[in-house]
Protein backbone atom coordinates (compact mmCIF):
# COMPACT_ATOMS: atom_id res chain seq x y z
CA UNK A 1 0.00 0.00 0.00
CA UNK A 2 1.19 3.23 -1.00
CA UNK A 3 1.45 5.67 1.88
CA UNK A 4 -0.45 8.93 1.43
CA UNK A 5 0.95 12.29 3.15
CA UNK A 6 -0.79 15.29 3.23
CA UNK A 7 1.36 18.26 1.79
CA UNK A 8 3.10 19.95 3.56
CA UNK A 9 2.99 24.08 3.46
CA UNK A 10 4.87 25.03 0.33
CA UNK A 11 7.81 27.43 1.20
CA UNK A 12 7.44 30.71 -0.20
CA UNK A 13 9.07 31.99 -3.64
CA UNK A 14 12.16 33.42 -3.66
CA UNK A 15 11.31 36.99 -4.41
CA UNK A 16 14.73 39.17 -3.72
CA UNK A 17 17.72 40.09 -5.71
CA UNK A 18 19.85 36.71 -5.19
CA UNK A 19 22.92 36.91 -2.74
CA UNK A 20 24.67 34.24 -4.84
CA UNK A 21 25.08 33.66 -8.57
CA UNK A 22 26.88 31.58 -10.73
CA UNK A 23 26.92 32.35 -14.32
CA UNK A 24 28.65 29.79 -16.62
CA UNK A 25 31.32 28.73 -14.15
CA UNK A 26 33.61 27.36 -15.44
CA UNK A 27 37.25 25.51 -13.42
CA UNK A 28 39.98 23.34 -15.18
CA UNK A 29 42.66 22.29 -13.35
CA UNK A 30 45.84 21.66 -15.29
CA UNK A 31 46.25 21.54 -19.15
CA UNK A 32 46.74 19.38 -21.98
CA UNK A 33 46.18 15.72 -21.34
CA UNK A 34 46.21 16.37 -17.69
CA UNK A 35 43.28 18.99 -18.51
CA UNK A 36 40.63 18.33 -15.82
CA UNK A 37 37.38 19.94 -16.19
CA UNK A 38 36.08 20.22 -12.52
CA UNK A 39 32.77 22.16 -13.48
CA UNK A 40 31.80 22.77 -17.11
CA UNK A 41 28.94 25.90 -17.05
CA UNK A 42 27.73 26.56 -13.99
CA UNK A 43 24.47 28.76 -13.53
CA UNK A 44 22.85 28.69 -10.29
CA UNK A 45 21.10 31.70 -8.01
CA UNK A 46 20.37 31.35 -4.33
CA UNK A 47 18.04 33.85 -2.83
CA UNK A 48 17.95 35.13 0.62
CA UNK A 49 15.93 32.27 2.87
CA UNK A 50 16.93 29.56 0.69
CA UNK A 51 18.86 26.75 1.16
CA UNK A 52 20.14 24.91 -1.49
CA UNK A 53 21.75 21.10 -0.98
CA UNK A 54 24.30 20.11 -3.37
CA UNK A 55 24.86 16.66 -4.02
CA UNK A 56 26.91 13.86 -6.65
CA UNK A 57 29.22 11.28 -6.83
CA UNK A 58 32.98 11.84 -5.31
CA UNK A 59 34.55 13.70 -8.37
CA UNK A 60 31.68 15.70 -9.47
CA UNK A 61 32.95 19.21 -8.73
CA UNK A 62 31.04 19.69 -5.16
CA UNK A 63 33.81 21.20 -3.43
CA UNK A 64 35.17 23.20 -5.89
CA UNK A 65 32.21 24.97 -6.53
CA UNK A 66 31.91 26.17 -2.88
CA UNK A 67 35.19 27.02 -2.90
CA UNK A 68 34.81 29.19 -5.65
CA UNK A 69 31.65 30.50 -4.53
CA UNK A 70 32.97 31.45 -1.05
CA UNK A 71 36.12 33.14 -3.23
CA UNK A 72 38.56 31.05 -1.92
CA UNK A 73 40.11 29.84 -5.51
CA UNK A 74 39.68 31.86 -8.89
CA UNK A 75 37.56 30.57 -11.38
CA UNK A 76 38.74 29.73 -15.01
CA UNK A 77 35.54 31.40 -16.93
CA UNK A 78 32.49 32.80 -15.48
CA UNK A 79 31.25 35.24 -13.23
CA UNK A 80 30.84 34.69 -9.12
CA UNK A 81 28.19 37.61 -7.85
CA UNK A 82 27.61 37.94 -4.08
CA UNK A 83 24.97 40.55 -2.99
CA UNK A 84 24.84 41.84 -6.48
CA UNK A 85 28.56 42.28 -6.46
CA UNK A 86 31.16 40.24 -8.88
CA UNK A 87 33.89 39.00 -6.84
CA UNK A 88 36.74 39.50 -9.97
CA UNK A 89 36.15 43.17 -9.47
CA UNK A 90 37.08 43.38 -5.71
CA UNK A 91 40.62 43.13 -5.49
CA UNK A 92 42.64 40.96 -2.86
CA UNK A 93 41.41 43.29 0.35
CA UNK A 94 37.94 43.59 -0.81
CA UNK A 95 37.42 40.17 -1.45
CA UNK A 96 38.95 39.23 1.63
CA UNK A 97 36.54 41.72 3.71
CA UNK A 98 33.35 40.91 2.13
CA UNK A 99 34.78 37.11 3.09
CA UNK A 100 34.86 37.82 6.34
CA UNK A 101 31.39 40.15 6.59
CA UNK A 102 29.34 38.02 4.25
CA UNK A 103 30.40 34.67 4.14
CA UNK A 104 30.16 32.11 6.88
CA UNK A 105 32.20 28.49 5.46
CA UNK A 106 32.06 25.63 7.00
CA UNK A 107 34.99 23.40 5.21
CA UNK A 108 35.00 19.87 4.91
CA UNK A 109 38.08 19.40 7.35
CA UNK A 110 37.13 21.77 9.68
CA UNK A 111 39.91 24.10 8.87
CA UNK A 112 40.42 25.65 13.21
CA UNK A 113 43.39 27.37 14.33
CA UNK A 114 44.82 25.41 16.56
CA UNK A 115 46.43 27.60 18.54
CA UNK A 116 43.68 29.51 19.52
CA UNK A 117 40.26 27.88 21.79
CA UNK A 118 37.17 26.91 20.35
CA UNK A 119 36.01 30.53 21.55
CA UNK A 120 38.66 32.53 19.86
CA UNK A 121 38.66 30.54 16.84
CA UNK A 122 34.96 31.87 16.55
CA UNK A 123 35.33 35.45 17.88
CA UNK A 124 38.37 35.82 15.53
CA UNK A 125 36.73 36.95 12.17
CA UNK A 126 34.26 39.08 14.14
CA UNK A 127 37.62 40.98 15.65
CA UNK A 128 39.45 41.45 12.21
CA UNK A 129 36.05 43.14 11.37
CA UNK A 130 35.94 45.94 13.79
CA UNK A 131 33.84 44.01 16.47
CA UNK A 132 34.87 44.74 20.01
CA UNK A 133 36.70 41.83 21.65
CA UNK A 134 34.29 42.03 24.25
CA UNK A 135 31.57 41.81 22.61
CA UNK A 136 33.08 39.40 19.82
CA UNK A 137 33.81 36.56 22.54
CA UNK A 138 30.04 37.10 23.99
CA UNK A 139 28.78 36.26 20.54
CA UNK A 140 31.11 33.33 20.36
CA UNK A 141 29.62 31.94 23.94
CA UNK A 142 26.18 32.60 22.98
CA UNK A 143 26.63 30.49 18.71
CA UNK A 144 28.78 27.92 20.74
CA UNK A 145 25.50 27.91 23.52
CA UNK A 146 23.57 27.39 20.40
CA UNK A 147 25.70 24.20 19.21
CA UNK A 148 24.99 22.91 22.87
CA UNK A 149 29.17 23.10 23.27
CA UNK A 150 29.93 25.14 25.60
CA UNK A 151 31.86 23.42 27.35
CA UNK A 152 34.63 23.10 24.96
CA UNK A 153 34.64 26.84 24.68
CA UNK A 154 38.07 27.06 26.39
CA UNK A 155 39.53 24.08 24.67
CA UNK A 156 41.92 24.22 21.84
CA UNK A 157 41.01 21.99 18.40
CA UNK A 158 43.44 19.03 19.71
CA UNK A 159 41.85 18.58 22.48
CA UNK A 160 37.94 18.24 21.05
CA UNK A 161 36.33 15.37 19.12
CA UNK A 162 36.19 15.24 15.28
CA UNK A 163 32.28 15.89 16.09
CA UNK A 164 32.50 18.48 18.35
CA UNK A 165 35.50 20.96 16.02
CA UNK A 166 32.92 20.05 13.19
CA UNK A 167 30.12 22.20 15.20
CA UNK A 168 32.72 24.60 16.28
CA UNK A 169 33.74 25.54 12.87
CA UNK A 170 29.74 25.77 11.67
CA UNK A 171 29.53 27.87 14.76
CA UNK A 172 32.12 30.19 13.58
CA UNK A 173 30.46 30.48 10.07
CA UNK A 174 27.16 31.39 11.61
CA UNK A 175 28.29 34.08 13.61
CA UNK A 176 27.64 37.45 12.98
CA UNK A 177 24.81 38.45 10.58
CA UNK A 178 26.50 36.36 7.68
CA UNK A 179 24.58 36.85 4.47
CA UNK A 180 25.66 33.77 2.86
CA UNK A 181 26.56 30.27 4.30
CA UNK A 182 28.47 27.61 2.47
CA UNK A 183 29.32 24.37 3.78
CA UNK A 184 31.03 21.49 3.07
CA UNK A 185 29.92 18.25 4.42
CA UNK A 186 29.09 19.44 7.59
CA UNK A 187 27.38 16.96 9.46
CA UNK A 188 30.43 14.24 8.25
CA UNK A 189 31.81 13.50 11.35
CA UNK A 190 28.35 13.91 13.51
CA UNK A 191 25.77 11.33 15.10
CA UNK A 192 22.73 11.33 13.83
CA UNK A 193 20.84 13.28 16.26
CA UNK A 194 23.64 16.23 16.36
CA UNK A 195 23.66 16.19 12.78
CA UNK A 196 19.95 16.60 12.57
CA UNK A 197 20.22 19.58 15.50
CA UNK A 198 22.90 21.10 13.00
CA UNK A 199 20.58 20.94 9.62
CA UNK A 200 17.84 22.65 11.96
CA UNK A 201 20.02 25.63 12.65
CA UNK A 202 21.26 26.02 9.31
CA UNK A 203 17.75 25.47 8.01
CA UNK A 204 16.75 28.09 10.84
CA UNK A 205 19.25 30.35 10.02
CA UNK A 206 18.16 30.60 6.06
CA UNK A 207 14.49 31.06 7.61
CA UNK A 208 15.87 34.10 9.38
CA UNK A 209 17.07 35.41 5.21
CA UNK A 210 20.71 33.76 5.06
CA UNK A 211 21.28 32.38 2.14
CA UNK A 212 22.98 28.71 2.20
CA UNK A 213 24.88 25.80 -0.08
CA UNK A 214 25.30 23.27 1.59
CA UNK A 215 27.12 20.37 0.33
CA UNK A 216 26.13 16.43 1.20
CA UNK A 217 26.15 12.72 0.32
CA UNK A 218 23.61 12.03 2.45
CA UNK A 219 20.17 12.37 1.13
CA UNK A 220 18.53 12.53 4.67
CA UNK A 221 19.93 15.85 5.33
CA UNK A 222 19.85 16.99 1.97
CA UNK A 223 16.18 16.64 2.21
CA UNK A 224 16.24 19.57 4.58
CA UNK A 225 16.88 21.95 1.76
CA UNK A 226 14.63 23.65 -0.48
CA UNK A 227 16.15 22.97 -3.23
CA UNK A 228 18.54 19.63 -3.96
CA UNK A 229 21.17 20.06 -7.06
CA UNK A 230 22.44 17.06 -8.64
CA UNK A 231 26.17 17.30 -10.04
CA UNK A 232 27.89 15.12 -12.52
CA UNK A 233 30.97 15.67 -14.35
CA UNK A 234 31.16 19.35 -13.42
CA UNK A 235 27.68 20.02 -14.67
CA UNK A 236 23.97 20.76 -13.26
CA UNK A 237 22.48 17.02 -14.53
CA UNK A 238 18.80 17.90 -12.50
CA UNK A 239 17.73 19.74 -9.51
CA UNK A 240 14.27 19.45 -7.62
CA UNK A 241 11.92 23.05 -7.16
CA UNK A 242 11.44 25.03 -4.40
CA UNK A 243 8.04 25.39 -4.57
CA UNK A 244 4.91 22.79 -4.11
CA UNK A 245 5.06 22.18 -8.40
CA UNK A 246 6.59 19.14 -8.62
CA UNK A 247 5.49 17.86 -5.29
CA UNK A 248 4.87 14.12 -4.93
CA UNK A 249 2.66 14.97 -2.28
CA UNK A 250 -0.15 17.59 -4.21
CA UNK A 251 0.19 14.26 -7.28
CA UNK A 252 -0.20 12.10 -4.68
CA UNK A 253 -2.85 13.69 -3.18
CA UNK A 254 -5.01 13.62 -7.18
CA UNK A 255 -5.13 9.55 -6.92
CA UNK B 1 0.43 -4.19 6.70
CA UNK B 2 -1.36 -5.24 9.21
CA UNK B 3 -5.09 -3.91 9.54
CA UNK B 4 -6.35 -6.28 12.15
CA UNK B 5 -3.44 -5.95 14.66
CA UNK B 6 -4.06 -2.52 14.34
CA UNK B 7 -7.74 -2.49 15.18
CA UNK B 8 -6.99 -5.07 17.60
CA UNK B 9 -4.14 -2.77 19.46
CA UNK B 10 -7.15 0.37 19.17
CA UNK B 11 -9.50 -2.29 21.07
CA UNK B 12 -7.62 -3.12 23.84
CA UNK B 13 -8.19 0.31 24.83
CA UNK B 14 -11.61 -0.54 25.38
CA UNK B 15 -14.78 -0.94 23.09
CA UNK B 16 -15.14 1.29 20.14
CA UNK B 17 -17.49 1.03 17.11
CA UNK B 18 -16.25 0.97 13.32
CA UNK B 19 -15.87 4.76 12.33
CA UNK B 20 -14.47 5.24 15.13
CA UNK B 21 -11.67 2.42 14.98
CA UNK B 22 -10.77 4.40 11.57
CA UNK B 23 -10.72 7.62 12.67
CA UNK B 24 -8.21 6.39 15.63
CA UNK B 25 -6.11 4.27 13.02
CA UNK B 26 -5.89 7.76 11.03
CA UNK B 27 -4.63 9.83 13.53
CA UNK B 28 -2.17 7.95 14.89
CA UNK B 29 -0.53 7.29 11.62
CA UNK B 30 -1.01 10.86 10.02
CA UNK B 31 -3.94 9.18 7.49
CA UNK B 32 -0.87 7.68 5.71
CA UNK B 33 -2.49 4.60 4.56
CA UNK B 34 -6.28 5.81 4.57
CA UNK B 35 -8.59 3.05 5.19
CA UNK B 36 -11.94 3.06 4.47
CA UNK B 37 -15.39 2.10 7.07
CA UNK B 38 -16.16 -0.93 4.77
CA UNK B 39 -12.85 -2.61 5.12
CA UNK B 40 -12.51 -1.81 8.60
CA UNK B 41 -15.83 -3.75 9.24
CA UNK B 42 -14.24 -6.65 6.99
CA UNK B 43 -11.68 -6.82 9.30
CA UNK B 44 -13.66 -6.62 11.89
CA UNK B 45 -16.07 -9.24 10.94
CA UNK B 46 -13.17 -11.74 10.35
CA UNK B 47 -12.09 -11.08 14.11
CA UNK B 48 -15.26 -11.98 14.95
CA UNK B 49 -15.30 -14.99 13.17
CA UNK B 50 -11.45 -16.01 14.47
CA UNK B 51 -13.00 -15.42 17.96
CA UNK B 52 -11.00 -12.23 18.26
CA UNK B 53 -13.32 -9.57 19.46
CA UNK B 54 -16.85 -9.58 20.36
CA UNK B 55 -19.89 -7.44 19.49
CA UNK B 56 -20.77 -5.96 22.90
CA UNK B 57 -23.90 -3.75 22.71
CA UNK B 58 -24.43 -0.39 21.37
CA UNK B 59 -23.63 2.83 22.35
CA UNK B 60 -25.87 6.13 23.13
CA UNK B 61 -26.08 6.91 19.57
CA UNK B 62 -27.21 3.09 18.64
CA UNK B 63 -23.73 2.66 17.19
CA UNK B 64 -22.82 -1.17 17.60
CA UNK B 65 -19.57 -1.79 19.92
CA UNK B 66 -17.01 -4.18 19.43
CA UNK B 67 -14.54 -5.52 22.11
CA UNK B 68 -11.33 -7.60 22.67
CA UNK B 69 -11.27 -11.21 23.98
CA UNK B 70 -9.09 -13.22 26.01
CA UNK B 71 -7.63 -14.95 22.70
CA UNK B 72 -7.43 -11.37 20.99
CA UNK B 73 -5.14 -10.19 23.91
CA UNK B 74 -2.77 -13.33 23.20
CA UNK B 75 -2.74 -12.46 19.76
CA UNK B 76 -2.16 -8.89 20.17
CA UNK B 77 0.94 -9.87 22.64
CA UNK B 78 2.53 -12.18 19.68
CA UNK B 79 2.30 -9.84 17.72
CA UNK B 80 4.15 -7.04 19.61
CA UNK B 81 6.86 -9.90 20.32
CA UNK B 82 7.64 -11.25 16.83
CA UNK B 83 9.29 -9.67 14.32
CA UNK B 84 7.81 -8.62 10.91
CA UNK B 85 8.64 -11.19 8.91
CA UNK B 86 11.50 -10.39 6.14
CA UNK B 87 11.62 -13.60 4.37
CA UNK B 88 9.12 -12.90 1.69
CA UNK B 89 10.21 -9.19 0.87
CA UNK B 90 6.94 -7.72 -1.10
CA UNK B 91 7.67 -6.79 -4.66
CA UNK B 92 9.35 -3.86 -4.90
CA UNK B 93 8.38 -2.18 -8.51
CA UNK B 94 11.48 0.23 -8.79
CA UNK B 95 13.65 -3.12 -8.52
CA UNK B 96 11.65 -5.09 -11.13
CA UNK B 97 12.19 -1.61 -13.16
CA UNK B 98 16.00 -1.51 -13.01
CA UNK B 99 16.69 -5.33 -13.36
CA UNK B 100 14.69 -5.03 -16.59
CA UNK B 101 16.39 -1.53 -17.72
CA UNK B 102 19.61 -3.47 -17.43
CA UNK B 103 20.41 -4.11 -20.82
CA UNK B 104 17.11 -3.02 -22.34
CA UNK B 105 17.29 -1.22 -25.93
CA UNK B 106 17.00 1.94 -26.03
CA UNK B 107 16.97 2.53 -22.29
CA UNK B 108 19.45 5.35 -20.26
CA UNK B 109 19.13 3.62 -16.71
CA UNK B 110 21.59 6.32 -15.62
CA UNK B 111 18.62 8.45 -16.53
CA UNK B 112 15.68 5.73 -15.19
CA UNK B 113 18.02 6.35 -11.90
CA UNK B 114 17.78 10.00 -11.66
CA UNK B 115 14.71 10.71 -12.78
CA UNK B 116 14.05 8.24 -9.89
CA UNK B 117 16.07 9.96 -7.15
CA UNK B 118 14.28 13.26 -7.93
CA UNK B 119 11.32 11.46 -6.75
CA UNK B 120 12.58 10.19 -4.08
CA UNK B 121 14.37 13.20 -2.86
CA UNK B 122 11.70 15.35 -3.67
CA UNK B 123 9.16 12.86 -1.20
CA UNK B 124 11.66 13.27 1.75
CA UNK B 125 12.04 16.93 1.27
CA UNK B 126 8.28 16.91 1.68
CA UNK B 127 8.67 14.56 4.72
CA UNK B 128 11.06 16.49 5.90
CA UNK B 129 9.30 19.71 5.62
CA UNK B 130 6.27 18.06 7.64
CA UNK B 131 8.63 16.62 10.19
CA UNK B 132 10.03 20.27 10.55
CA UNK B 133 6.98 21.09 11.43
CA UNK B 134 5.30 18.63 13.44
CA UNK B 135 8.65 19.40 15.77
CA UNK B 136 8.25 23.22 16.28
CA UNK B 137 5.88 22.24 19.09
CA UNK B 138 7.32 18.68 21.30
CA UNK B 139 4.46 16.28 19.97
CA UNK B 140 1.91 16.27 23.12
CA UNK B 141 0.39 13.45 22.99
CA UNK B 142 0.37 9.94 21.74
CA UNK B 143 -1.10 10.35 18.29
CA UNK B 144 1.38 13.41 17.53
CA UNK B 145 4.25 11.01 18.91
CA UNK B 146 3.07 8.05 16.55
CA UNK B 147 2.56 10.43 13.87
CA UNK B 148 6.36 11.71 13.93
CA UNK B 149 7.51 7.79 14.39
CA UNK B 150 5.75 6.89 11.07
CA UNK B 151 7.08 10.27 9.03
CA UNK B 152 10.61 9.23 10.26
CA UNK B 153 9.89 5.63 9.02
CA UNK B 154 8.58 7.25 5.58
CA UNK B 155 12.09 9.04 5.78
CA UNK B 156 14.26 6.69 6.39
CA UNK B 157 13.12 3.97 3.77
CA UNK B 158 12.88 7.08 1.38
CA UNK B 159 16.89 7.18 2.57
CA UNK B 160 17.67 3.93 1.86
CA UNK B 161 16.39 4.05 -1.46
CA UNK B 162 18.24 7.14 -2.50
CA UNK B 163 21.40 5.72 -0.89
CA UNK B 164 20.62 2.20 -3.26
CA UNK B 165 20.28 4.50 -6.25
CA UNK B 166 23.35 5.98 -5.79
CA UNK B 167 25.31 2.80 -5.19
CA UNK B 168 23.57 1.20 -8.23
CA UNK B 169 25.03 4.60 -10.37
CA UNK B 170 28.49 3.91 -9.20
CA UNK B 171 28.53 0.39 -9.48
CA UNK B 172 27.19 0.64 -13.57
CA UNK B 173 29.79 3.20 -13.90
CA UNK B 174 32.44 1.10 -12.48
CA UNK B 175 31.28 -2.17 -14.24
CA UNK B 176 31.31 0.20 -17.72
CA UNK B 177 34.81 0.90 -16.94
CA UNK B 178 36.12 -2.79 -16.51
CA UNK B 179 34.28 -3.68 -19.79
CA UNK B 180 36.08 -1.09 -21.64
CA UNK B 181 39.19 -2.34 -20.34
CA UNK B 182 39.15 -5.90 -20.86
CA UNK B 183 36.90 -5.66 -24.02
CA UNK B 184 37.56 -9.37 -24.57
CA UNK B 185 37.07 -11.30 -21.17
CA UNK B 186 34.06 -9.79 -20.52
CA UNK B 187 31.77 -11.86 -22.72
CA UNK B 188 32.45 -15.25 -22.17
CA UNK B 189 33.17 -15.20 -17.65
CA UNK B 190 29.96 -13.07 -17.98
CA UNK B 191 28.48 -16.21 -19.24
CA UNK B 192 30.13 -18.58 -16.83
CA UNK B 193 29.50 -16.29 -14.30
CA UNK B 194 26.13 -16.35 -14.37
CA UNK B 195 25.76 -20.26 -14.40
CA UNK B 196 28.28 -20.96 -11.46
CA UNK B 197 27.66 -17.92 -9.09
CA UNK B 198 24.27 -16.54 -9.59
CA UNK B 199 22.72 -16.15 -5.89
CA UNK B 200 20.58 -18.53 -5.00
CA UNK B 201 16.74 -17.03 -6.17
CA UNK B 202 13.79 -17.26 -3.74
CA UNK B 203 11.02 -18.64 -5.58
N1 LIG C 1 44.12 21.01 -7.52
C1 LIG C 1 43.61 20.15 -8.38
N2 LIG C 1 44.33 19.70 -9.44
C2 LIG C 1 43.82 18.84 -10.34
N3 LIG C 1 42.56 18.34 -10.26
C3 LIG C 1 41.80 18.74 -9.24
C4 LIG C 1 42.27 19.65 -8.24
N4 LIG C 1 41.27 19.85 -7.34
C5 LIG C 1 40.24 19.10 -7.76
N5 LIG C 1 40.55 18.43 -8.88
C6 LIG C 1 39.66 17.53 -9.64
O1 LIG C 1 38.44 18.19 -9.89
C7 LIG C 1 37.35 17.29 -9.80
C8 LIG C 1 36.32 17.81 -8.81
O2 LIG C 1 36.85 17.77 -7.49
P1 LIG C 1 36.01 18.16 -6.21
O3 LIG C 1 36.93 18.20 -5.05
O4 LIG C 1 35.24 19.39 -6.51
O5 LIG C 1 35.01 16.93 -6.10
P2 LIG C 1 33.85 16.66 -5.00
O6 LIG C 1 32.57 16.53 -5.76
O7 LIG C 1 33.93 17.64 -3.91
O8 LIG C 1 34.26 15.20 -4.49
P3 LIG C 1 34.16 14.56 -2.98
O9 LIG C 1 32.73 14.08 -2.84
O10 LIG C 1 35.11 13.39 -3.09
O11 LIG C 1 34.58 15.58 -1.98
C9 LIG C 1 37.95 15.94 -9.44
O12 LIG C 1 38.10 15.20 -10.62
C10 LIG C 1 39.29 16.30 -8.85
O13 LIG C 1 40.21 15.26 -9.04
MG1 LIG D 1 34.43 17.50 -1.78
Amino acid sequence: MSPHVPSPAAPPLPVDAPVLELRDLTRTHGTGIAEVHALRGINLAVHPGELVAVMGPSGSGKSTLLTLAGGLDTATGGQIIIEGQDISTLGRKGLAALRRRSVGYVFQDYNLIPALTAAENIALPRELDGVSVRKARKEARASLEEMNLLDVADRFPDEMSGGQQQRVAIARALVGDRRLVLADEPTGALDSETGEAVLALLRNRCDQGAAGVMVTHEPRYAAWADRVVFLRDGSIVDQTLSAGADSLLVAGSAE
Amino acid sequence: MSIRHGLLALLERGPRYGSQLRTEFESRTGSTWPLNVGQVYTTLSRLERDGLVVQDGEDDQGHALYSISDDGRTELRAWFETPVDRSSPPRDELAIKLAMAVGAPGVDIRAVIQSQRHHTVKAMQDYTRLKAQALTDVPANRDEVAWLLVLEQLIFQAEAEARWLDHCESRLVRLAEAAATEPEASTPSRAAARTTSRPRARR
